[in-house]
């Protein structure tokens, strides 16, 4: 455990990413099984203790320290684990050895919820500060530290001189501590065989366009629809669903495991029926109907009566037992045409191609799109085959053009990890009348990105100058500062009291010259409405 | 007969002591201050009269070029104040010539800490424990989560990574009033002896230590030197030089930064710090609450910091406290 604390600690403070790959190379390479497989599941996320949660740790602290100091100082910190292995009581040196990753992992796999309270403080006890942060966040997950999944798994190739490609195919047939994994980069065994496990296959991804301009003879369009993007897998009539991520999100979508009818690979992008929004086989609701539906882990009858989940189909990776992801992407649109007639059109339709006569035609089309439906265009090499990742040149996003609005910075609340202490989450709001009349604010959004450092420090600092009030990690501030917001769309929403509600808002400039009442009414926002 | 204590008047900019008519630190000029130490955020420039001990005086002299008004006093050693208020400097331990400031008046005795810490440290004079009736405290490290460790650990640590790294450098990012030199002590007594290379804005206060009896060992000028004679060598800048342009000239420094803040993970990752030292000239919490006992005064007034949780601790503990909100007092580097 000792060896991990380390790892974890010294990966916090590492900002270049090689020097990172070498840390945790140097970690997989000296440490034994299977503490060194723990220790990559927990950096890629895949372990889960159903017994210990992040309320377990509250809970546990309750009965040690005063419910007001434990908030503010995690409200200070911005991290649960780190708070509680610094609060935890008696910092002197532990009376037992600390347990090993896999004792470690062995004794959290039997807690439950109720065991979690008395038999946890027995570990924790046994570690220093350093020590007890490993263990949090070992079992609690949640590693934020600097390293995604992709990253470990890099490393992971990198130790054993494997290729990253082909540890993604095995991974996600495999779980924790990934003995065949190892067995077969470390050791030179067989690699893992995956045949007859329903696994998910990495994402092909685009890059933004930017000022790239295409010819369409060497690149079809599509549109880029605002939903998840999915991948669909049968293999032995065994039917999984994946998120972008790689997670497995089947039991959230139960509608969509019987209704493939033959073993494949499927790329498309999961909406919800709705009336509002045209496409080819019936409407797609906007997201936020879908985001209601993320996220669940059972659904109720009303929620698949009233939102039916489908599947806009992009692309075809493997069909019928037949890898087609080195072919060109023609070859596999052709594939993909030829069989969205034999799926059942209720939960399958086909994303249709843009035509235009050039790009600059295209440019037009995507200016005149306002479908909510719709976030922008994807741009696709035709002779390009299906690639895990993004590859520059071969798939492009061209974004609609976010909208934007003057709005009043109204509230601010601390972030969290390497922003905990700055107030850098947003709340802003629109005039709902003439300001120089008495108009009020009303909130409208929310936004924690779109600045740079020194700005957030700026903001952090007025924040603090010109606070009216405190509500726990949230400060309401007075009235001085006008947002330029950027965003994607927005919606009637009876969450908020504007009754509207934005889609991805981010500050798009800091208006430090521009006086407040001259930020925009609510009527500017509600005009923007598609629905 | 007036209220207790209504003759010590708490101001945004600074306590007032109402029948002398003079300010403890405050951040306006005024005719007459009294000033705990020579961090910025307690002493400026432009009082008509400042009374302080001789060693902040002569940094405030080496940081506003004046000596205008300037009224010594030493460590225990009373002055007499208009209104029959007496003012006693008390070492607190913060920085070089840093004072509490116990004030007696109708029989009432305030003391204001100004910034203090109970560790031992070679740059100055300890704290001093008084009985008073009210204790002015700070409190910017006042969360239970700060806990400054050993500061043998540190050098130990910032030693190992110097060590680990021959052909780099350690660039150690340390206000440069107080806790540069420090750290500098610190290191000759963990044993090293090399030369320390200092960031031009910390080389006159440097001298000021050195002219009051601190020494500091071999100590060199960034800008006098090549990259190569810096490698394996330590390195001292003022925090804002960290990530600065500055440091390009130094051999691949690891980044380390000396601060209370580096407790907290997210704290050392906002400026980019890859070797985190905790030391600070603050009291950390548990030295916050053992004072407070220790003093035992009738009521706490906690200024500057995180005041609520120093004010729940004392409720918890059935102690009379209050907080102050005195503006600019956040020192972010310390």
């Amino acid at each position: 455990m000792k060896a991990f604390a380390t790892l974890l600690d010294t990966l916090v403070y590492t900002t270049s990413r090689n020097r990172k790959l070498a840390l945790i190379a140097e970690y997989l390479r000296t440490t034994p099984d299977p503490d060194r497989g723990w220790a990559l599941g927990a950096l890629t996320g895949e372990l889960d203790f159903p017994g210990v949660k992040s309320s377990t740790i509250r809970n546990l602290m309750k009965d040690r320290i005063d419910p007001l100091l434990w908030s503010l100082s995690r409200d200070f910190v911005g991290d649960t684990a780190e708070t509680a292995s610094l609060l935890w009581p008696g910092d002197g040196v532990p009376d037992e050895d600390p347990p090993s990753v896999s004792e470690a992992v062995e004794f959290l796999a039997h807690l439950n919820r109720s065991t979690a309270l008395k038999e946890l403080p027995k570990l924790l006890n046994r570690l220093d500060a350093n020590g007890r942060f490993a263990l949090i966040k070992l079992a609690t997950g949640g590693m934020r530290i600097g390293v995604s999944a992709r990253l470990a798994k890099t490393a992971f190739a990198q130790t054993f001189d494997v290729s990253v490609d082909e540890v993604e195919e095995y991974w996600h047939a495999l779980e924790p501590p990934y003995a065949e994994l190892f067995a077969w980069a470390a050791d030179g065994a067989d690699p893992p065989d995956v045949s007859n496990r329903p696994m998910f296959r990495p994402f092909m991804l685009a890059h933004p366009l930017e000022e790239t301009k295409v010819d369409l003879r060497d690149y079809a369009a599509e549109w880029k629809w605002d939903g998840i993007r999915v991948q669909l897998v049968r293999v032995a009539g065994e039917t999984r669903l994946y998120s972008r991520s790689g997670d497995d999100i089947s039991a959230t979508f139960p509608e969509l495991l019987d209704v493939l009818p033959i073993d494949a690979v499927l790329d498309g992008e999961l909406l919800v029926r709705g009336e509002t929004q045209g496409g080819e086989a019936g409407g797609a609701a906007s997201f936020n109907a879908l985001q209601q539906r993320l996220g669940r882990k059972t659904v109720s009858k009303k929620m698949l009566a009233e939102s039916p989940a489908f599947v806009r189909l992009y692309d075809t990776l493997i069909l019928k037992g037949e890898d087609l992801r080195e072919s060109a992407w023609e070859a596999r649109r052709e594939s993909l045409e030829a069989l969205v007639p034999d799926l059942p059109s209720s939960h399958f339709d086909i994303s249709a191609l843009v035509e235009a006569r050039d790009f600059d035609h295209l440019a037009e089309i995507r200016e005149g799109a306002r479908d909510d439906a719709i976030e922008g265009l994807m741009l696709k090499r035709r002779d390009a085959p299906y690639i895990a990742g993004r590859k520059v040149g071969l798939w492009y996003k061209w974004k609609r053009d976010p909208l934007l609005i003057d709005c009043v910075l109204m509230y601010a609340q601390r972030g969290s990890g390497k922003r905990s202490s700055f107030y850098s989450d947003y709340t802003f709001g629109c005039w709902d009348g003439d300001p120089d009349d008495g108009a009020e604010l009303l909130p409208v959004g929310k936004a924690y990105s779109g600045f740079t450092d020194a700005e957030l420090r700026k903001l952090d600092k007025l924040v603090r100058q010109t606070t009216l009030n405190r509500f726990g990690p949230v400060r309401e501030v007075e009235r001085t500062l006008v947002f330029e917001v950027a965003f994607d769309s927005v919606h009637s929403s009876k969450r908020h009291k504007s009754g509207l509600a934005m889609r991805f808002p981010r500050i798009h400039r800091i208006r430090w010259d521009k006086p407040v009442h001259e930020a925009d009414r609510i009527e500017a926002l509600r005009s923007l409405v598609r629905e | 007969m007036s209220a207790p204590f209504s003759w010590i008047n708490p101001h945004p900019w600074g306590v007032e002591v109402v029948p002398a008519g003079v300010w403890i630190d405050p951040s306006r000029a005024v005719d007459k201050a009294l000033v705990t130490h020579g961090h910025a955020d307690h002493a400026r420039g432009g009082h008509g009269e400042t009374i302080a001990t001789p060693e902040t005086l002569a940094i405030m002299e080496l940081r506003y070029n004046t000596r205008a008004g300037a009224a010594p006093v030493a460590y225990g050693e009373t002055v007499r104040l208009p209104g029959d208020v007496d003012a006693t400097f008390v070492p607190a331990g913060h920085v070089l010539g840093s004072a509490q400031i116990l004030l007696e008046h109708a029989g009432e005795r305030v003391v204001i800490t100004g910034d203090y810490k109970r560790r031992p440290d070679p740059t100055c004079t300890p704290f001093e424990v008084i009985p008073c009736d009210v204790f002015i405290t700070e409190a910017t490290f006042g969360l239970p989560v700060f806990t400054h460790p050993p500061i043998e650990d540190e050098m130990a640590k910032l030693l190992s990574a110097l060590d680990s790294t021959p052909e780099a450098s350690v660039l150690v990012g340390a206000y440069a009033l107080g806790k540069a030199q420090r750290v500098i002590a610190e290191l000759r007594a963990a044993g090293h002896e090399a030369p320390i290379y200092l960031h031009g804005a910390m080389e006159k206060m440097c001298r000021l230590y050195e002219e009051h009896g601190v020494h500091l060992g071999e100590l060199r000028l960034v800008a006098d030197h090549t990259k190569e004679e810096m490698q394996g060598a330590i390195i001292i800048a003022p925090p804002s030089a960290l990530n600065d342009r500055w440091s390009r000239r130094l051999p691949s420094p690891i980044t380390a930064m000396a601060s209370g803040w580096m407790r907290v993970r997210g704290r050392a990752r906002q400026r980019g710090v890859e070797l985190p030292l905790i030391i600070s000239d603050h009291a950390d919490w548990n030295e916050l609450t053992e004072t407070i006992a220790d003093v035992n005064p009738a009521e706490t007034w906690i200024t500057h910091g995180r005041e609520e949780a120093l004010l729940r601790w004392c409720e918890l503990n059935q102690r009379r406290a209050r907080a102050l909100a005195l503006v600019g007092r956040e020192e972010e580097d310390d």
